[in-house]
């Protein structure tokens, strides 16, 4: 057995570092370009020229000017506030599936044969990472059940959207547009899962949880109609209850003429234990960079990897990856398709760090990863509600949770005053990420997320339920204390949270600050 | 420095404990049985959690126990009474004269220990730019003026004055008719609206903790019905801020505490009673009402819009009603029913199951009515 340390005197770095535009000194240089050589000079002529007049700037950019030493430093002050904060005990961002992410990968990606690739070339020069893209296409097939995948979104709400595309594309062709318009969705589904259809032109009807945590099935009966047009839903949401309904309500969607999405940004908990094939949906997605290990949230781009049936796959976006047998190549003759959702064919970095992880993992144990998140999540929910009276996990009473929960700090709150969100700021003081809430709004009271993937070993799971009981603790002695945190962590409290309401306060920019606090 | 203005009610609560549905008309009756006061011991209680403001505030109060005596129980300095009172023997005239008196100082915040009687003597005598907020100690709380419980109101009010809590929002002051009250029957007015810092966890009514911006979903939600109004159709407007905001889309004139009738985008009723109601759906015209959820308790039928009646109700059609509500208040009912009370056993079980209540432009989501 490890030994379970609580990092009470954990510190960050912390100092103020000025903004780079506050170290700016007028005429001060890091790089000075040479001019041209005279050849090139004589050959383009007078570059600014070839710019119309209409787009040229009337004035220079107004760029912080500094030298190289200066900008190294400052960027490397930056770095220190937040050094190695990606490898802290991450247990705290539920619903992001914050595995640990292999370096061997980061070692693939940054190979000079890869990194040095570029969208441009010729698809004879790039035979390789086409490769990689169909291999890994085929994987997702046979981890999902469906027949053809696009890796073009930049993360999951994008594929989202792709999806509510391709449904309207759907609806479309059948002359149904216009008369099936309602999405049915579900309160603890994603948002992303309201929003992206929305954006694409559907009404949207969200369904409120039963006792079980999800909608009952006559919840369903009551808002399907001939206006429904299809269904978002996560499965199991962020509660981490699965549907057991599942099945029937596609069923009931499919009756209605409606076509069913299932989002797959908890997947972490179903590989190689049920397939969206099975449970009858006719598009799903997975958030690669989440399930399948590679960096994110600040530490690297995203990848939401579209699933779609036979008979949608005329609609997907163009280019596809295609293999004619001896090579690999780019097919844009698709005229159904619905155009383009990104330039070129997905973030080749993410892809090259997922392909390398689920090849390490292997295919026997992909279904170990889900089995090892349900038993870890399983441990900490039981020795947290053992240890924690103040804290509660609402819904399905008796029911185990999977890979995740959202538990409630309501009592605590009842009791003391110290809401989840101090909670939150305050683990940080022990070295722990602050934790994921929940979406807004809050259908569980004072929520708090959690989700232990299947990198944390059981002292990680220890360490986490100690903090929390010590947090619980400084709560009952002393609210303001915990109501002030964190005190040590690089980032503080803003006590001025209604500043974010005032459009003549907050401001997203150098430009837009001189504008509005220096009256320039 | 601070100006914090506090009136106590110290005969609020008192009913309460002896199974009586308010004390208004039946304080003597109270005391005889033995009733002790509920309200300065929870003011006490709020009032305690001011405390970190230290010498940084002026308490201006009424005297004895309609303020003073309750903030020297908690411990505060700086307190300047005002006015005169006959201690054991106040009214509701009382509390009247003391919040005019009291808001004439300028005063950040006025905080207020009662219930629903003690917020609509509140209200009737200020200005409602002032910023109140209600330490609940009454037997009714049907206002949402109110903090959840005495202690969340000391918190509050020191977030506010602390500049903690910046935003403030409109919230609705509402009573019930004690007397047929206690007779079994329940008719509430929703009387008006009262300035209350904006902090969504510990007001009544808005538990959700929802960060997103109320004005722009209310917006949203008053655009979609605007563009879903039918031609010919008679639309009928129910009281609230939600509604209200739909009505000033419209045109001119339109009631914040009233029922309004719009016909292709025009008013054709301000104000309206049930008899006027009635005459209008006898015109034939197809007819939809638009309701929200008034006070805390989730009510879309029965408190406050009672012009609406069963009969009203049963003419437009349960297809034809048209609930809207934001997303966080909706969420701020948590797991419990919309509910509906018309007084008519045979309406409420027609409008029980679920409902679709329009919380965006693009969304709406189902509740569950109940009686």
């Amino acid at each position: 057995m490890g030994i379970v340390k609580v990092r009470k005197n954990f510190h960050q770095a912390r100092w103020d570092e000025p903004i780079i535009f506050e170290l700016s000194t007028p005429g001060l240089r890091g790089v000075v370009p040479p001019p041209p050589e005279k050849e090139l000079q004589e050959a383009v002529g007078d570059a600014e020229k070839l710019i119309p007049s209409s787009i040229r700037r009337k004035t220079p950019p107004g760029l912080p000017e500094l030298d190289q030493k200066s900008v190294l430093a400052h960027y490397l002050h930056l770095a220190q506030e937040t050094l190695g904060a990606n490898l802290c005990n991450d247990i705290s961002e539920g619903t992001c599936t914050m595995k640990y992410n292999p370096r061997i990968n980061e070692e693939i990606a940054y190979l000079p044969g890869i990194a040095a690739l570029h969208p441009w070339q010729d698809e004879d020069t790039i035979q390789g990472i086409l490769q990689i893209y169909y291999e890994f296409e085929q994987i997702l097939k046979e981890v999902s059940g469906m027949d053809k995948f696009l890796l073009h979104p930049q993360g999951g709400a994008h594929a989202v959207f792709t999806a509510a595309c391709i449904m309207r594309a759907y609806h479309i062709e059948h002359g149904n547009w216009g008369k099936k318009d309602e999405i049915i969705s579900a309160a603890f589904t994603h948002p992303c899962d309201h929003a992206s259809p929305a954006t694409a032109g559907f009404k949207l009807i969200i369904l409120p949880p039963g006792p079980d945590g999800y909608p009952p099935l006559e919840a369903f009966e009551e808002a399907i109609s001939e206006r429904t047009a299809g269904l978002f839903i996560t499965n199991p949401e962020d509660t981490g209850i699965y549907n057991l309904n599942i099945d029937k309500i596609v069923k009931m969607v499919h009756d209605a003429g409606g076509l069913c999405f299932y989002d797959q940004a908890n997947a972490n908990v179903l590989l190689g234990i049920a397939r969206a094939r099975e449970a009858g949906f006719d598009m799903c997605h997975f958030n690669i960079h989440k399930t399948f290990g590679t960096p994110h949230g600040c530490s690297g781009p995203g990848l939401g990897a579209l699933g779609v049936r036979e008979h949608l796959i005329k609609y997907l976006p163009v280019p596809t990856v295609e293999y004619d047998g001896s090579k690999y190549y780019l097919d844009y003759n698709r005229p159904q398709s619905i155009g383009k959702v990104r330039q070129f064919v997905g973030p080749a970095t993410v892809l090259i760090r997922a392909y390398a992880w689920v090849m390490a993992v292997g295919k026997e144990y992909l279904r170990e990863v889900s089995e090892i998140s349900t038993i870890n999540h399983n441990y900490l929910q039981k020795k947290l509600l053992e240890r924690i009276p103040e804290l509660e996990v609402p819904y399905a009473e008796g029911r185990f949770r999977l890979e995740e929960a959202r538990y409630s700090w309501r009592k605590l709150t009842e009791e003391t005053g110290v809401g989840t969100d101090d909670v939150m700021r305050r683990i940080g003081d022990y070295g722990i990420q602050h934790y994921w809430s929940s979406h807004h709004p809050w259908v569980v009271p004072e929520p708090m997320t959690l989700e232990p993937c299947e990198t944390y070993r059981k002292e990680d799971l220890d360490e986490y339920v100690e903090a929390l009981a010590q947090i619980v603790e400084e709560a009952k002695k002393d609210p303001e204390f915990v109501k002030n945190a964190p005190y040590k962590c690089a980032s503080h409290k803003r006590d001025d949270e209604a500043s974010l309401d005032d459009p003549n306060k907050w401001a997203l920019t150098w430009r837009a600050y001189l504008k509005k606090h220096k009256k320039a | 420095m601070k100006k914090v203005g506090l009136i106590v009610n110290p005969i609020a609560g008192m009913g309460g404990k002896l199974g009586y549905k308010g004390t208004d008309g039946i304080v003597d009756l109270c005391k005889e049985s033995g009733a002790v006061p509920e309200s300065p011991r929870r003011a006490i209680e709020a009032l305690k959690k001011l405390s970190p403001l230290k010498d940084e505030h002026e308490i201006i109060t009424c005297p004895s126990e309609m303020g003073e005596s309750e903030a020297r129980a908690a411990g505060l300095e700086n307190i300047k009474v005002v006015g005169t009172i006959v201690p054991g023997n106040t009214t509701s005239e009382d509390t009247k004269r003391a919040a005019a008196l009291i808001s004439d100082h300028d005063i950040d915040i006025l905080l207020f220990a009662g219930g629903d009687g003690t917020a609509r003597d509140v209200y009737s005598a200020i200005d409602g730019k002032v910023v109140v907020l209600g330490i609940p100690s009454g037997v009714k709380i049907h206002s949402a003026v109110y903090a959840v419980n005495p202690k969340r109101a000391g918190e509050v009010a020191y977030g506010y004055l602390a500049g903690k809590i910046r935003k403030t929002k409109q919230a609705e002051v509402m009573d019930i008719d004690e007397e047929a009250f206690r007779n079994g029957r329940v008719t509430a007015r929703l009387f008006g609206y009262m300035t209350v810092p904006d902090e969504p966890v510990f007001v009544q009514s808005a538990k959700a903790g929802g960060r997103g911006s109320e004005e722009v979903d209310v917006e949203n939600i008053a655009f979609r019905v605007l563009d879903e109004m039918k031609q010919g159709w008679i639309y009928i407007l129910g009281p609230g801020t939600t509604t209200k905001v739909i009505k000033d889309k419209i045109g001119e004139g339109g009631t914040l505490l009233g029922v309004d009738v719009v016909l292709d985008r025009k008013f054709i009723g301000y104000d309206v009673n049930e008899k006027h109601l009635l005459d209008i759906l006898d015109t034939g015209k197809p007819a939809a009402i638009v309701v929200t959820i008034i006070g805390g308790q989730g009510l879309i039928f029965g408190r406050g819009n009672q012009q609406i009646s069963a009969d009203v109700i049963k003419r437009v059609g349960r297809e034809n009603i048209i609930v809207i509500a934001t997303k966080n208040k909706l969420a701020g009912l948590g797991n419990k029913p919309l509910l509906v009370d018309t007084g008519d056993e045979e309406t409420d079980r027609m409008l029980e199951g679920y409902i679709r209540v329009t919380t965006g432009y693009h969304e709406q989501r189902l509740w569950k009515v109940s009686q």
